[in-house]
Protein backbone atom coordinates (compact mmCIF):
# COMPACT_ATOMS: atom_id res chain seq x y z
CA UNK A 1 0.00 0.00 0.00
CA UNK A 2 2.61 2.63 0.93
CA UNK A 3 4.49 1.49 -2.37
CA UNK A 4 1.60 2.24 -4.02
CA UNK A 5 1.27 5.69 -2.97
CA UNK A 6 4.86 6.05 -3.19
CA UNK A 7 4.81 5.51 -7.33
CA UNK A 8 1.61 7.74 -6.90
CA UNK A 9 3.58 10.63 -5.23
CA UNK A 10 6.43 10.15 -7.90
CA UNK A 11 4.17 9.72 -10.74
CA UNK A 12 2.32 13.42 -9.38
CA UNK A 13 6.27 14.99 -9.25
CA UNK A 14 6.75 14.12 -12.73
CA UNK A 15 3.75 15.19 -14.00
CA UNK A 16 3.90 18.91 -12.11
CA UNK A 17 7.93 18.64 -13.14
CA UNK A 18 6.36 18.59 -16.79
CA UNK A 19 4.10 21.03 -16.76
CA UNK A 20 6.40 23.37 -14.97
CA UNK A 21 8.72 23.24 -17.79
CA UNK A 22 5.86 23.74 -20.19
CA UNK A 23 5.01 26.76 -18.33
CA UNK A 24 8.28 28.29 -18.26
CA UNK A 25 8.96 27.40 -21.95
CA UNK A 26 6.04 28.55 -23.13
CA UNK A 27 4.48 31.20 -20.90
CA UNK A 28 6.88 31.79 -18.81
CA UNK A 29 10.41 33.73 -18.57
CA UNK A 30 11.83 30.88 -20.67
CA UNK A 31 9.13 31.66 -23.25
CA UNK A 32 10.70 33.35 -27.01
CA UNK A 33 10.31 37.06 -27.06
CA UNK A 34 7.07 37.60 -29.09
CA UNK A 35 6.51 34.20 -30.91
CA UNK A 36 3.08 32.33 -30.70
CA UNK A 37 2.01 34.25 -28.30
CA UNK A 38 -1.65 36.20 -27.48
CA UNK A 39 -1.17 39.55 -27.57
CA UNK A 40 -1.41 42.10 -24.47
CA UNK A 41 -4.82 44.14 -23.92
CA UNK A 42 -4.53 47.07 -25.06
CA UNK A 43 -4.70 48.67 -21.82
CA UNK A 44 -1.48 46.86 -20.62
CA UNK A 45 0.77 48.14 -23.35
CA UNK A 46 2.55 51.64 -23.76
CA UNK A 47 3.51 53.32 -26.71
CA UNK A 48 3.36 56.99 -28.39
CA UNK A 49 3.40 57.23 -32.17
CA UNK A 50 1.86 59.22 -34.66
CA UNK A 51 -1.47 59.07 -36.88
CA UNK A 52 -1.01 60.18 -40.63
CA UNK A 53 -2.06 63.98 -39.79
CA UNK A 54 0.25 64.25 -37.22
CA UNK A 55 -1.64 63.79 -34.12
CA UNK A 56 -0.30 62.28 -31.28
CA UNK A 57 -1.75 58.46 -31.05
CA UNK A 58 -1.50 55.69 -27.72
CA UNK A 59 -3.36 52.53 -26.71
CA UNK A 60 -5.98 55.37 -24.97
CA UNK A 61 -6.83 56.17 -28.80
CA UNK A 62 -8.01 52.75 -29.24
CA UNK A 63 -9.82 52.02 -26.21
CA UNK A 64 -13.23 52.45 -26.61
CA UNK A 65 -14.27 51.07 -29.51
CA UNK A 66 -13.41 48.03 -31.31
CA UNK A 67 -10.28 47.70 -33.39
CA UNK A 68 -8.74 46.25 -36.57
CA UNK A 69 -4.67 46.54 -36.78
CA UNK A 70 -2.38 45.75 -39.37
CA UNK A 71 1.25 45.98 -39.36
CA UNK A 72 3.70 46.53 -42.48
CA UNK A 73 5.41 49.07 -44.76
CA UNK A 74 4.89 51.17 -47.60
CA UNK A 75 7.68 49.57 -49.39
CA UNK A 76 5.68 45.98 -49.74
CA UNK A 77 5.09 45.35 -53.09
CA UNK A 78 2.12 42.54 -52.66
CA UNK A 79 1.26 41.13 -48.75
CA UNK A 80 0.46 44.78 -47.23
CA UNK A 81 -1.61 46.56 -50.10
CA UNK A 82 -3.57 43.06 -50.66
CA UNK A 83 -4.36 43.12 -46.95
CA UNK A 84 -5.05 46.32 -46.95
CA UNK A 85 -7.58 46.06 -49.98
CA UNK A 86 -8.93 43.48 -47.79
CA UNK A 87 -9.52 45.70 -45.23
CA UNK A 88 -11.15 47.81 -47.30
CA UNK A 89 -13.93 45.56 -48.78
CA UNK A 90 -14.20 44.06 -45.25
CA UNK A 91 -14.91 47.48 -44.26
CA UNK A 92 -17.57 48.65 -47.13
CA UNK A 93 -19.20 44.99 -46.74
CA UNK A 94 -19.97 45.22 -42.67
CA UNK A 95 -21.23 49.01 -43.94
CA UNK A 96 -22.51 51.86 -41.37
CA UNK A 97 -21.97 49.38 -38.36
CA UNK A 98 -18.13 49.82 -38.93
CA UNK A 99 -17.83 53.00 -38.91
CA UNK A 100 -16.99 53.17 -35.23
CA UNK A 101 -14.47 50.39 -35.75
CA UNK A 102 -10.66 52.10 -35.29
CA UNK A 103 -9.01 50.71 -38.46
CA UNK A 104 -4.96 51.39 -38.54
CA UNK A 105 -1.61 49.83 -40.63
CA UNK A 106 1.38 50.65 -38.50
CA UNK A 107 4.33 51.04 -40.33
CA UNK A 108 7.56 48.00 -39.44
CA UNK A 109 9.66 50.70 -41.06
CA UNK A 110 9.59 54.08 -39.47
CA UNK A 111 13.05 55.01 -41.39
CA UNK A 112 11.09 55.55 -44.87
CA UNK A 113 7.64 55.68 -43.88
CA UNK A 114 7.36 59.21 -42.53
CA UNK A 115 3.63 60.76 -41.44
CA UNK A 116 3.66 62.08 -44.99
CA UNK A 117 4.10 59.02 -46.48
CA UNK A 118 1.79 57.10 -44.59
CA UNK A 119 -1.09 59.93 -45.12
CA UNK A 120 -0.55 59.61 -49.21
CA UNK A 121 -0.61 55.44 -48.69
CA UNK A 122 -3.53 55.28 -46.68
CA UNK A 123 -5.45 57.64 -48.79
CA UNK A 124 -5.64 55.21 -51.41
CA UNK A 125 -7.80 52.71 -49.24
CA UNK A 126 -10.79 52.41 -47.58
CA UNK A 127 -10.81 56.37 -45.72
CA UNK A 128 -11.21 55.04 -42.59
CA UNK A 129 -8.08 53.29 -42.63
CA UNK A 130 -5.13 54.95 -40.90
CA UNK A 131 -1.65 54.95 -40.84
CA UNK A 132 0.69 55.27 -38.09
CA UNK A 133 4.20 56.07 -37.35
CA UNK A 134 6.72 56.74 -35.04
CA UNK A 135 10.29 56.54 -33.47
CA UNK A 136 11.49 53.04 -33.76
CA UNK A 137 11.60 52.14 -29.45
CA UNK A 138 8.20 52.99 -30.20
CA UNK A 139 7.40 50.77 -32.93
CA UNK A 140 9.20 48.19 -31.04
CA UNK A 141 7.14 48.90 -28.46
CA UNK A 142 3.84 47.99 -29.78
CA UNK A 143 4.87 45.06 -31.82
CA UNK A 144 6.19 43.63 -28.61
CA UNK A 145 2.95 44.60 -27.40
CA UNK A 146 0.75 42.91 -30.09
CA UNK A 147 3.80 39.50 -29.70
CA UNK A 148 4.04 40.99 -33.28
CA UNK A 149 7.87 40.51 -34.89
CA UNK A 150 9.68 42.22 -37.76
CA UNK A 151 13.24 41.89 -39.26
CA UNK A 152 14.97 44.00 -42.02
CA UNK A 153 16.49 42.28 -44.37
CA UNK A 154 19.15 43.39 -46.62
CA UNK A 155 18.96 43.03 -50.61
CA UNK A 156 21.45 43.64 -53.29
CA UNK A 157 22.03 47.56 -54.16
CA UNK A 158 21.59 49.15 -50.50
CA UNK A 159 17.83 47.73 -51.36
CA UNK A 160 16.05 46.30 -48.25
CA UNK A 161 12.73 44.85 -47.35
CA UNK A 162 10.97 43.99 -44.07
CA UNK A 163 9.85 40.28 -42.91
CA UNK A 164 6.70 40.97 -40.43
CA UNK A 165 3.58 39.78 -39.46
CA UNK A 166 1.32 39.41 -41.45
CA UNK A 167 -1.88 39.04 -39.96
CA UNK A 168 -4.82 41.30 -38.86
CA UNK A 169 -5.56 41.91 -34.93
CA UNK A 170 -8.74 41.98 -33.73
CA UNK A 171 -9.51 43.83 -30.24
CA UNK A 172 -12.52 44.37 -28.70
CA UNK A 173 -14.26 48.42 -27.25
CA UNK A 174 -12.34 47.41 -23.80
CA UNK A 175 -8.89 47.25 -25.59
CA UNK A 176 -9.13 42.85 -25.12
CA UNK A 177 -7.55 41.17 -27.96
CA UNK A 178 -10.08 39.09 -29.59
CA UNK A 179 -8.12 36.75 -32.25
CA UNK A 180 -6.37 37.39 -35.60
CA UNK A 181 -7.66 37.37 -39.09
CA UNK A 182 -4.24 34.89 -40.42
CA UNK A 183 -2.83 36.21 -44.09
CA UNK A 184 -3.81 32.68 -45.88
CA UNK A 185 -6.73 32.02 -43.83
CA UNK A 186 -10.19 31.65 -45.85
CA UNK A 187 -11.34 34.95 -46.66
CA UNK A 188 -14.56 34.54 -45.63
CA UNK A 189 -13.83 34.22 -42.23
CA UNK A 190 -12.77 37.48 -41.97
CA UNK A 191 -16.03 39.71 -41.83
CA UNK A 192 -17.55 37.31 -38.86
CA UNK A 193 -14.26 37.72 -36.85
CA UNK A 194 -14.60 41.40 -37.03
CA UNK A 195 -18.27 41.16 -35.85
CA UNK A 196 -17.38 38.93 -33.25
CA UNK A 197 -14.66 42.14 -31.85
CA UNK A 198 -17.55 44.23 -32.75
CA UNK A 199 -20.64 42.58 -30.88
CA UNK A 200 -18.12 42.25 -27.53
CA UNK A 201 -19.00 45.97 -27.05
CA UNK A 202 -22.61 45.82 -27.79
CA UNK A 203 -22.20 43.19 -25.33
CA UNK A 204 -20.92 45.03 -22.42
CA UNK A 205 -22.83 48.24 -23.41
CA UNK A 206 -26.11 46.10 -22.32
CA UNK A 207 -24.86 44.68 -19.32
CA UNK B 1 -3.52 23.00 -57.16
CA UNK B 2 -6.91 22.77 -58.23
CA UNK B 3 -7.69 26.32 -56.50
CA UNK B 4 -5.36 27.58 -58.59
CA UNK B 5 -6.50 25.94 -61.52
CA UNK B 6 -10.50 26.88 -60.96
CA UNK B 7 -9.39 30.31 -60.15
CA UNK B 8 -7.41 30.70 -63.73
CA UNK B 9 -10.77 29.13 -65.48
CA UNK B 10 -12.69 31.96 -63.43
CA UNK B 11 -10.48 34.67 -64.94
CA UNK B 12 -10.58 33.15 -68.01
CA UNK B 13 -14.25 32.99 -68.46
CA UNK B 14 -14.68 36.67 -66.91
CA UNK B 15 -12.27 37.61 -69.68
CA UNK B 16 -14.22 35.73 -72.30
CA UNK B 17 -17.11 37.27 -70.91
CA UNK B 18 -16.18 40.30 -71.40
CA UNK B 19 -15.37 39.74 -74.91
CA UNK B 20 -11.56 40.62 -74.24
CA UNK B 21 -9.69 38.72 -76.66
CA UNK B 22 -6.43 36.82 -75.18
CA UNK B 23 -4.43 38.14 -77.84
CA UNK B 24 -4.86 41.20 -76.90
CA UNK B 25 -3.30 41.01 -73.20
CA UNK B 26 -0.72 38.43 -75.00
CA UNK B 27 1.01 39.83 -77.83
CA UNK B 28 3.15 37.16 -78.61
CA UNK B 29 6.46 37.82 -80.16
CA UNK B 30 7.94 34.24 -79.57
CA UNK B 31 8.05 31.16 -81.92
CA UNK B 32 6.27 28.58 -79.32
CA UNK B 33 2.81 29.89 -79.80
CA UNK B 34 1.85 27.04 -77.23
CA UNK B 35 2.81 29.50 -74.05
CA UNK B 36 -0.66 31.25 -73.25
CA UNK B 37 -0.26 34.72 -70.62
CA UNK B 38 -3.72 35.75 -69.20
CA UNK B 39 -4.84 37.93 -67.10
CA UNK B 40 -1.80 40.76 -66.59
CA UNK B 41 -2.34 43.27 -64.18
CA UNK B 42 0.26 45.75 -61.91
CA UNK B 43 -0.37 47.95 -59.14
CA UNK B 44 -0.20 51.30 -59.18
CA UNK B 45 2.56 52.64 -57.85
CA UNK B 46 3.27 55.51 -55.66
CA UNK B 47 5.98 57.47 -57.23
CA UNK B 48 8.86 55.70 -58.49
CA UNK B 49 11.15 54.83 -55.21
CA UNK B 50 9.08 52.13 -53.94
CA UNK B 51 9.23 48.36 -56.14
CA UNK B 52 6.12 48.10 -58.08
CA UNK B 53 3.86 44.40 -58.30
CA UNK B 54 2.52 42.76 -61.14
CA UNK B 55 0.74 39.45 -61.88
CA UNK B 56 -0.34 36.69 -64.44
CA UNK B 57 -1.20 33.77 -65.13
CA UNK B 58 1.15 31.66 -67.64
CA UNK B 59 -0.38 28.72 -69.41
CA UNK B 60 1.60 26.13 -71.41
CA UNK B 61 -0.59 24.42 -74.15
CA UNK B 62 2.31 22.78 -75.64
CA UNK B 63 3.62 19.30 -75.14
CA UNK B 64 6.94 20.10 -73.65
CA UNK B 65 7.10 21.14 -69.96
CA UNK B 66 8.69 24.76 -69.60
CA UNK B 67 10.13 26.98 -66.68
CA UNK B 68 9.57 30.80 -66.39
CA UNK B 69 13.16 31.71 -65.40
CA UNK B 70 13.24 35.45 -65.75
CA UNK B 71 11.50 38.67 -66.72
CA UNK B 72 12.54 41.98 -68.41
CA UNK B 73 11.28 45.19 -68.34
CA UNK B 74 12.17 48.38 -69.45
CA UNK B 75 10.07 49.99 -66.60
CA UNK B 76 12.28 48.40 -63.92
CA UNK B 77 15.81 48.07 -63.85
CA UNK B 78 15.07 45.13 -61.77
CA UNK B 79 12.59 42.72 -62.57
CA UNK B 80 12.25 39.17 -60.99
CA UNK B 81 9.94 36.97 -59.82
CA UNK B 82 9.32 36.93 -55.93
CA UNK B 83 7.80 34.95 -53.57
CA UNK B 84 5.72 35.69 -50.35
CA UNK B 85 5.76 33.18 -47.96
CA UNK B 86 4.28 32.95 -44.44
CA UNK B 87 5.56 30.77 -41.56
CA UNK B 88 3.79 29.26 -39.11
CA UNK B 89 3.89 32.35 -36.38
CA UNK B 90 2.10 34.23 -38.80
CA UNK B 91 5.24 36.20 -40.35
CA UNK B 92 5.50 37.19 -43.96
CA UNK B 93 9.07 37.12 -45.74
CA UNK B 94 9.64 37.56 -49.57
CA UNK B 95 12.36 35.87 -51.61
CA UNK B 96 13.80 35.81 -55.67
CA UNK B 97 11.27 32.47 -56.72
CA UNK B 98 13.26 29.54 -58.45
CA UNK B 99 12.68 28.89 -62.04
CA UNK B 100 9.03 28.55 -62.03
CA UNK B 101 8.36 24.57 -64.36
CA UNK B 102 5.23 24.60 -65.76
CA UNK B 103 4.04 20.57 -66.61
CA UNK B 104 2.80 20.19 -70.45
CA UNK B 105 -1.25 21.64 -70.20
CA UNK B 106 -0.11 22.48 -66.93
CA UNK B 107 -0.48 26.85 -65.33
CA UNK B 108 1.00 28.76 -62.79
CA UNK B 109 -0.74 31.87 -61.21
CA UNK B 110 1.37 34.95 -60.60
CA UNK B 111 -0.94 35.97 -57.58
CA UNK B 112 -1.52 38.09 -54.16
CA UNK B 113 0.32 36.41 -51.40
CA UNK B 114 1.49 34.23 -53.42
CA UNK B 115 3.79 34.81 -56.37
CA UNK B 116 4.41 38.28 -57.93
CA UNK B 117 6.32 39.91 -60.75
CA UNK B 118 8.65 42.27 -58.28
CA UNK B 119 9.51 45.55 -60.35
CA UNK B 120 12.50 47.40 -58.45
CA UNK B 121 13.92 50.26 -59.17
CA UNK B 122 11.53 51.79 -61.23
CA UNK B 123 12.15 54.42 -64.27
CA UNK B 124 8.96 55.92 -64.12
CA UNK B 125 5.68 55.28 -61.84
CA UNK B 126 3.22 52.57 -62.48
CA UNK B 127 0.11 54.81 -63.08
CA UNK B 128 -3.15 53.77 -62.85
CA UNK B 129 -5.04 53.27 -66.48
CA UNK B 130 -1.88 53.15 -68.25
CA UNK B 131 0.39 49.86 -69.19
CA UNK B 132 3.50 48.84 -69.84
CA UNK B 133 5.13 45.88 -71.63
CA UNK B 134 6.88 43.29 -69.77
CA UNK B 135 8.83 39.98 -70.93
CA UNK B 136 8.74 36.77 -69.52
CA UNK B 137 11.58 34.88 -69.98
CA UNK B 138 11.29 31.04 -71.09
CA UNK B 139 13.64 27.83 -70.42
CA UNK B 140 13.31 27.10 -73.92
CA UNK B 141 14.74 31.00 -75.05
CA UNK B 142 11.44 32.02 -75.24
CA UNK B 143 10.45 35.77 -75.00
CA UNK B 144 6.89 36.87 -74.95
CA UNK B 145 6.26 39.97 -74.18
CA UNK B 146 3.00 41.05 -72.62
CA UNK B 147 0.95 44.55 -72.01
CA UNK B 148 0.22 44.89 -67.97
CA UNK B 149 -2.48 47.53 -67.55
CA UNK B 150 -1.55 49.10 -64.34
CA UNK B 151 -4.82 49.04 -61.91
CA UNK B 152 -5.37 51.21 -58.95
CA UNK B 153 -3.00 50.59 -55.57
CA UNK B 154 -6.36 49.01 -53.89
CA UNK B 155 -6.70 46.90 -56.79
CA UNK B 156 -6.99 42.87 -55.74
CA UNK B 157 -7.31 41.47 -59.27
CA UNK B 158 -7.38 41.30 -62.62
CA UNK B 159 -10.82 42.84 -62.86
CA UNK B 160 -9.60 45.78 -60.56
Amino acid sequence: MMRVAKIAAIGAAAVFAALFVGWWQVDGPGADSARGKRSLPLTAMEFSLTDQDGRDVGPETLIGEPSLVFFGFTYCPDVCPTTLSDISGWLDEIGPDAEDLNTVFITVDPDRDTVETMAEYVSYFHPQIQGWTGLPDQIAAIADGFRATYEKVEGENGEYTMNHTAGVFLFDATGRFVTTIDYHEPREFAVPKIRRAMQNRTERAES
Amino acid sequence: MFKTFAKAIQSLSVALLMGLPMASSAQQLSENASIVVESPWARASLGMSRPGGAYLTVRNEGSDQISLIGLRAEISGMASIHETRTNSDGVSSMAPADDIVIPPGGMFALEPGGYHAMLMQLQSPLVEGETFPLTLLFSDGTELEITVPVLGIGARGPEG
